[in-house]
């Protein structure tokens, strides 16, 4: 994968190193538990943002059925009415309560706030800005989509109606 | 010498693209005590059981950023990673994710480097030529030890490469100039001796630039120095977003006879 040896950096003997790019490309993005609670937020706020995306053009395609009349309207709403329905609609609720919380925490982490001052390192030089102040937001996510599922799981498959 | 030996296994990961030989492992037995680095034990490989195994190293020590490479399933410095702390029977040696390889566990810096070249890494100051021609033209900045400490976590960067190697965009974006080269963007900034701010910006503001880091914090997760390069992209967002101001004032020169 041509990568030309720059001579001028006397980076090659010979002028003609084979290369190989060691990129990792997609897979090294489907493994988030090798560098911190962080990798994780970056993972999930990523695969729920994209989630809810897909959701909200199937929601705007499942609203839009009203036009066609109450009835074409009913049999969408029939869908959701199905275990498998009450399922992707639980996902739905974790994926936009973690979103939601989590890109809070993010707005502010991301403007370099909540991140700490650059100082003098000192060994082991753990980074200030992996602090449990902004990391704590990450697990408040989690915990409120738990909740918010768990109540929401109640509702839809507790005998409330 | 009641130092305790043990026996651990290295995996090393084998290849050399110029004899189309293909991907594999290499298995050492290898002994091993309290305070072994993984650099030792590569060495001790490459010494008594097979000369030909390539890997790069200089100082031993944590400053020359030689030695980066994957070690169990992270990037760390070889030199710095005590076997010890690994936990493990096995230690598993690949070359560093996301940089091209030559052979073995040597990898193309060429393209890091670039990136690091790209944004200007050196002192921008009108006042003060760049190249100095006369003796005398050789000058001073005034800067108090707070002024020093806004940037000088940055400026320990060894280069080492560990960063941009766990960086997930790095991963699928050449373009991105990576962590590394972001962090000494701000490096300058914060620094009262540069006036470089809006050249440098202007580099990184960038449609494959600086907004293309989401904080996954792996570069921070793995640095060996202590940069915390995630922190300096932040503020780096925070500061191209007008969030926080700087509000710094270019040093003055010390002129010769103060
Ligand atoms: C008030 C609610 C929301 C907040 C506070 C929020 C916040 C955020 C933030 C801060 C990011 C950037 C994260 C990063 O830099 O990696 C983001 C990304 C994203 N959001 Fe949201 N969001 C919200 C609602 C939504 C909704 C309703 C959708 C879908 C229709 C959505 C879809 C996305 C997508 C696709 C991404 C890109 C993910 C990525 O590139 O990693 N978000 N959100
Ligand atoms: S910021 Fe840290 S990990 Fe990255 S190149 Fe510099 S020393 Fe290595
Ligand atoms: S040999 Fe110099 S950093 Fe490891």
């Amino acid at each position: 994968m041509g990568i030309k040896p720059n001579n001028e950096n006397n980076s090659s003997t010979d002028g003609d190193i084979k290369l190989k790019s060691g990129r990792e490309g997609l897979m090294g993005w489907l493994n988030p538990t090798r560098y911190g609670w962080e990798r994780v937020s970056y993972w999930l706020q990523r695969l729920t943002g994209v989630g809810l995306l897909i959701y909200f053009i199937g929601h705007i395609y499942e609203t839009s059925s009203l036009v066609n009349g109450i009835n074409a309207w009913n049999s969408m709403l029939e869908l959701t009415q199905t275990p498998g329905g009450h399922i992707f609609l639980l996902l739905v609720i974790g994926a936009s309560t973690f979103h939601t919380v989590n890109g809070l925490r993010l707005i502010f982490t991301e403007s370099g706030i909540g991140l700490g001052r650059p100082g003098r390192p000192d060994y082991p030089y753990d980074a200030t800005s992996l602090n449990y102040k902004q990391k704590s937001g990450i697990w408040v996510a989690m915990l409120l989509a738990a909740i918010a599922m768990l109540y929401g799981g109640m509702v839809m498959f507790g005998d409330v109606n | 010498m009641s130092e305790e030996t043990k026996k651990i296994k290295l995996k090393v990961y084998r290849t050399n693209y110029k004899k189309e030989e293909p991907p594999h492992y290499d298995e050492f037995d290898v002994s091993v005590k309290r305070w072994t680095t993984v650099l030792d034990a590569l060495l001790d490989a490459k010494s008594y059981s097979d000369s030909s195994l390539g890997i790069r190293y200089s100082c031993r020590m944590a400053s020359c950023g030689s030695c980066g490479m994957k070690i169990n399933g992270k990037p760390r410095l070889a030199c710095y990673t005590k076997i010890s702390e690994l936990n493990d029977q096995t230690i598993v040696c690949d070359p560093l994710p996301s940089f091209p390889r030559i052979r073995d566990l040597v990898t193309d810096f060429t393209e890091f480097f670039a990136h690091h070249k790209k944004i200007e890494p050196y002192i921008h100051n009108d006042k003060v030529p760049i190249e100095v021609v006369n003796k005398d033209d050789l000058v001073e900045f005034k800067q108090t030890p707070e002024d020093v400490d806004k940037y000088l976590q940055f400026s320990y960067c060894i280069k080492c490469g560990l960063c941009y190697s766990a960086c997930p965009t790095v991963a699928t974006d050449t373009k991105f100039p990576g962590p590394q080269a972001l962090s000494q963007t701000y490096r300058y900034m914060a620094d009262t001796r540069d006036s470089g701010e809006s050249t440098r910006l202007d580099i990184i503001d960038d449609r494959h630039g600086v907004w293309r880091c989401h904080f996954a914090g792996s570069c921070s997760n793995v640095c060996p120095k202590g940069v915390d390069p995630a922190l300096g992209i932040q503020l780096l967002k925070g500061h191209l977003i007008g969030i926080t101001k700087n509000d710094k004032k270019i040093a003055t020169l010390r002129s010769k006879e103060e």
